[in-house]
């Protein structure tokens, strides 16, 4: 999943203190899941900001919504009909929700509502880590399921290197060494002898170095 | 055991306090209580093991939240007793009241009379 994290409440005011009718809108995909932006945390920002405003003197009117997801049309769609009645939008989806939000309804200013930080798992309750950067050529058969990419600090091809040690990175001591972790499983998986073999140069045009990209599919356009 | 505790308090029964929300705290102040205490069991000696652990961190987040928006933080509590200590409860009652007398009532009441007049 996209996970993000709440921005603070300071910055969001900051953003929409000039607006007298607001619309905050929440995402029913990741950010619910990781607890950044579902409906729980946008009765929990209206609620905060319906009394901020009041406190400040200021006649702020403030709604919910929570869309099925903010990354099709179909969803934001719902809220056609009554958009033009806000001021603004707050959006807590993920930085695509916000985007294509702002895109649809142009004359709409949209701001965020969290900070976007990776494609990551949910190891335990409340504990999100890094897992996928996207890269567009995904190597993971060769790797024995562990990125490099995204957990490699120096996203190498063929580790690990110097700074790993008792299978922890220099950068951190919390952090696993991909390599280390590759090379465990190879060895649980019998197949070590594939360690040997060098991995080529990576074609980097796919991932974002390359610009903005885009997948276009014939087969299931309409 | 016919106990005294101040008769401004209203109480909300839940079936643990792992079922607080942040919201329900909120709320409360949204729609005018001057303060908001908790009462949980013990540490430790949850039924349901962390319900009472994850109220005092929600009780905790609302506090943030208050003091970010002028209300005060101060305003909310996480008290803890056993389920049969009556006077302790009268006393944290006692105790709470006092604080939110120190502390005045809700500002967004005053608020509220200064944008309705």
């Amino acid at each position: 999943m996209i996970v993000a994290e709440k921005k603070p409440i300071e910055e969001i005011i900051d953003y929409v203190k000039d607006f007298q009718k607001l619309l905050i809108a929440g995402c029913n995909e990741c950010v619910t899941v990781c607890e950044a932006g579902g409906k729980k945390e946008v009765g929990i920002l209206a609620s905060a900001l319906r009394m901020y405003f009041m406190n400040e003197g200021k006649k702020v009117e403030i709604d919910e919504v929570t869309l099925e997801r903010q990354c099709d049309h179909e969803y934001l769609e719902e809220i056609r009909d009554r958009i033009d009645q806000y001021d603004a939008v707050l959006s807590l989806a993920c930085g695509v929700g916000v985007q294509f939000m702002a895109e649809k309804y142009f004359s709409t200013p949209v701001f965020p509502g969290v900070n976007t930080c990776f494609m990551g798992a949910a190891e335990e309750r409340g504990v999100w880590s890094e897992r996928c950067q996207g890269c567009g050529q995904c190597i993971l058969g060769k790797t024995a399921g562990i990125c490099p990419i995204s957990r490699c600090a120096k996203r190498l091809l063929n580790g690990p290197c110097g700074g790993s040690t008792k299978g922890k990175c220099e950068i951190n001591k919390d952090l696993d060494c991909a390599w280390q972790l590759i090379i465990d499983r190879l060895k649980e998986l019998d197949r070590f002898d594939e360690y040997e073999q060098i991995m080529p140069i990576k074609d980097w045009s796919t991932e974002r170095a390359g610009g903005p990209r885009k997948v276009v599919r014939e087969d299931v356009r309409l | 055991m016919r106990i005294n505790y101040p008769g401004t308090i209203r109480i909300v029964r839940l079936p643990c306090t792992g079922k607080v929300d942040i919201i329900h705290i909120l709320r409360a102040f949204e729609k005018g209580a001057d303060g908001v205490y908790v009462v949980g069991c013990l540490e430790g000696e949850c039924r349901f093991e962390n319900g009472n652990l994850q109220a005092r961190k929600r009780v905790d987040q609302a506090k943030k939240i208050l003091d970010t928006i002028g209300i005060g933080g101060e305003r909310v509590w996480m008290y803890n007793l056993s389920s049969s200590d009556g006077p302790r409860f009268a006393e944290y009652a006692v105790e709470m009241t006092e604080k939110i007398k120190e502390l005045g009532p809700n500002p967004l009441k005053k608020a509220k009379e200064k944008m309705a007049a």
